[in-house]
């Protein structure tokens, strides 16, 4: 490579901090063009036109007021769910129970509003005691996963699993019976908080509020993560936890604060599932945004700042599938194609990191 | 606002080619013509071929399909969440859908009432009996099938057809529904053997086909030679039934194909009966009604032609069910105890019956427990 000063490259890739910022752009953005490329040709195979489909996505997606807030509104339950695993990734956790967090903190959000509905609480106080709720019941169900994974040596994917599992299987337990609203005979459900007690949109749109939430909540772990001693303690023991813990670094509480945060958010999008969609808990709950949210994580590499973005993203595909599924007759799974493509693709993607030239630190040249 | 329970002989008024066409499901080009073009917009919650629920739907949906000046647009596998409204409403703002048909329970409430409400211009029906035009917004509306009807006439084929006279059941959730099937396969068993069971194995989700797989052994290894179900895709069961030697009666759509050997018949949803009366009445620009239930005696139901499983008694015995159920013969002739002894049906009830709605029990003679 030649020297920076004489390279004819854009004056701000001069600047290594620079040069770090442009990589860790580029290189997801790379996945992604390589992803629709490829996806192009499998639509061709099929005899579809790459064209309209993205086209159709851009409609669906982002075309009209309706599409946008429809994007939005999709992509509200995944920045909280994205977060979910992105925080305990940086410790080095791969998390993978949000989807248990999400339901049996909505669960509980559903189940302390009954009585509180009951007893006439005011709306708000109603909200932020059930919306407490929420987070303290997804965050101390994802705290046993870090405990078991810190104090037994448990592995964490698997346990925050099967941990999902239980959280759907006693959501359904109570839901089903000790707190079903005996009016829900076909489809148990808990007693509807009724529309006085839920979460209105954000004025001027039809988003709910869980979008802000999320937004905010991105805004302050990133700055959490990467701007406080709390974060950088976090990202030194997710590169070599036996270093962090010689370091002296309390490893054990690290885990347990970020298996809190993690937990918490989710929990936090079960509150709004509840309070801003269904009014109620039942099975609906359980609707794999928990799941989305891992891909939503990697594909922002786990930066809170990015999954908003990300989590916009596949809102907007999610958004336009019905679209393509109506205007081009593909099936249901074509969204989810793109999705695992877009996955891989990413994964792959990753071992570009510190292999294109233009990216690297001048000193970094090899004589 | 019209309750309407239609009738075999309207409904042969009302076109010239509606039931010719409900009969083939895959249509005749049809001298109707929609007044003005009209886009309909249909939901599902699982795949078009699903061997089941959804199958059934999307199969009638042909015949919609078929009418001049009428586009149907579909969209499956979406959740009950806010996604169905979403789709439901980018069917409204992107496709210009008139009429939007929502075929999974939990799309009514909340999301098919707000949607109602904020679209007072758009029809949208729903694919249960929750409307109530006390509560809910007039363009708003349900249509249903009692397919526990058909689940009758299974059991009395199931009966004759099995050596041991026990029959399984591979259930989902005890919901009224789904009990009013299990019952409802037990009297038609009683009703030609008296000393006939049914055991039934609750799996607690709609779909969970590992868990269908087990309890199907589980019935079988607990020697019953007849399996039939109500969960959302009835294959696992059926195939797995099928591979241990024993006979099947199917659910909400056609199984045969998945068990050449053992297929006695099955319980069937004859959703084109509605959608071609809609067809029929968006043609001449009438307003839909806003529910429509019904059963065997107005042809909104059907069992499966017999298959390789089906004894001649059987098919005998089965047929003339039928034609009782097409007379409006009760199903429900009390008084009924449930299976812990106590009378939980006081009298005889019409099949329509709203008490029968709200079925909780299990009636004597059903090996099994709802908790």
């Amino acid at each position: 490579m030649e020297q920076a000063q004489s390279a004819p490259m854009p004056r701000l890739l001069a600047n290594p901090r620079w040069k770090a910022v442009a990589e860790t752009v580029a290189i997801p953005v790379i996945a992604l063009v390589t992803a629709a490329i490829v996806f192009s040709g499998f639509l061709l195979f099929l005899g579809k036109n790459p064209l309209q489909f993205f086209a159709l996505v851009w409609q669906g997606g982002f075309g009209s007021a309706f599409s946008l807030q429809n994007t939005l509104q999709r992509a509200a339950p995944l920045i909280l769910t994205g977060l979910a695993f992105a925080i305990p990734a940086i410790i080095g956790l791969t998390m993978i129970g949000a989807e248990g967090a999400l339901v049996l903190g909505g669960f509980a959000a559903a189940a302390l509003a009954v009585p509180l509905v009951a007893a006439g609480s005011p709306p708000m106080l109603m909200l932020v005691l059930t919306a407490g709720m929420a987070m303290c019941t997804g965050a101390a169900l994802i705290m046993i996963v870090g405990w078991l994974r810190h104090g037994r040596q448990v592995n964490e994917t698997i346990a925050s699993l099967l941990l999902t599992y239980i959280a759907i299987a006693t959501m359904n337990f109570f839901v089903e019976g000790l707190l079903r609203d005996p009016a829900s005979a076909n489809k148990p459900s808990t007693v509807p908080i009724g529309k006085d007690y839920m979460i209105g949109p954000i004025p001027g749109t039809e988003v709910h509020w869980g979008f802000a939430a999320g937004l905010v909540l991105a805004v302050l772990l990133w700055l959490l993560m990467s701007r406080t001693t709390f974060g950088f303690a976090a990202r030194v023991t997710g590169g070599n936890p036996r270093a962090a813990q010689a370091q002296g670094l309390p490893v054990g509480m690290l885990i347990l604060a970020c298996s809190a945060i993690s937990g918490a958010c989710a929990g936090l999008a079960g509150f709004y599932e509840v309070t801003a969609i269904h009014g109620q808990a039942n099975a609906s709950l359980v609707a794999g945004f928990g799941f989305t949210g891992i891909l939503v994580s990697f594909l922002a590499r786990h930066n809170p700042l990015a999954i908003v973005i990300v989590a916009i993203l596949f809102g907007a595909i999610e958004a336009s599938g019905g679209l393509i599924q109506r205007r081009m007759d593909l099936p249901d799974a074509t969204a989810a194609v793109l999705q695992g493509l877009i996955f891989v693709i990413l994964l792959a993607s990753e071992t570009l990191q510190g292999r294109i030239a233009l990216f690297q630190p001048a000193s970094d040249k090899r004589a | 606002m019209t309750v309407t329970r239609l009738s075999r002989r309207s409904l042969l008024k009302s076109g010239a080619a509606g039931l010719a066409t409900a009969a083939l499901p895959f249509g005749l080009s049809r001298p109707a013509m929609a007044q003005e073009a009209l886009t309909l917009g249909v939901v599902y919650v699982g795949p078009r071929d699903d061997f089941g629920w959804n199958q059934a739907h999307a199969v009638a949906m042909e015949i919609l399909k078929s009418v001049p000046n009428v586009t149907v647009i579909e969209e499956e596998n979406v959740p009950e969440t806010d996604a169905c409204a979403k789709s439901m409403e980018s069917m409204i703002n992107l496709d210009g859908a008139k009429l939007v048909l929502g075929t999974s329970f939990g799309y009514f409430d909340p999301f098919m009432i707000d949607l109602a409400t904020k679209y007072p211009d758009i029809q949208f029906r729903h694919a249960a009996p929750l409307w109530n035009k006390d509560k809910h917004p007039a363009n708003l509306g349900g249509y249903f099938c009692y397919l526990n009807q058909a689940h009758y006439v299974d059991g009395v084929a199931a009966a004759l057809s099995s050596a041991s006279g026990k029959i399984g059941f591979v259930a989902a959730k005890p919901i009224p529904t789904v009990l009013s099937n299990i019952n409802s396969v037990l009297l038609g068993a009683r009703s030609v053997r008296p000393d006939a069971t049914v055991q039934v194995i609750f799996t607690g989700e709609w779909s969970m086909p590992v868990r269908e797989a087990e309890a199907t052994n589980a019935l079988v290894d607990a020697g019953c030679d007849v399996i039939t179900c109500h969960v959302d895709g009835p294959k696992v069961v059926i195939e797995t039934a099928e591979g241990r030697g024993v006979k099947t009666c199917g659910h909400n759509a056609s199984q045969a194909p998945l068990a050449p050997k053992g297929f006695i018949t099955g319980a069937e949803y004859k959703w084109e009966t509605i959608y071609t009366m809609y067809a029929d009445m968006l043609a001449k620009g009438e307003a839909l009604p806003n529910v429509v239930v019904g059963g065997y005696h107005n042809d909104m139901v059907r069992n499966t032609p017999y298959g390789a499983g089906a004894t001649p008694e059987a098919i005998a015995a089965a047929d003339a069910a039928i034609e009782g159920l097409k007379a409006g013969k009760p199903i429900y002739v009390g008084p009924l105890k449930d299976n812990a002894g106590n009378v939980v049906i006081d009298k005889t009830y019409d099949n329509y019956d709203p008490f029968l709605d709200g079925m909780g029990y299990l009636l004597e003679g059903v090996i099994g427990s709802i908790t």
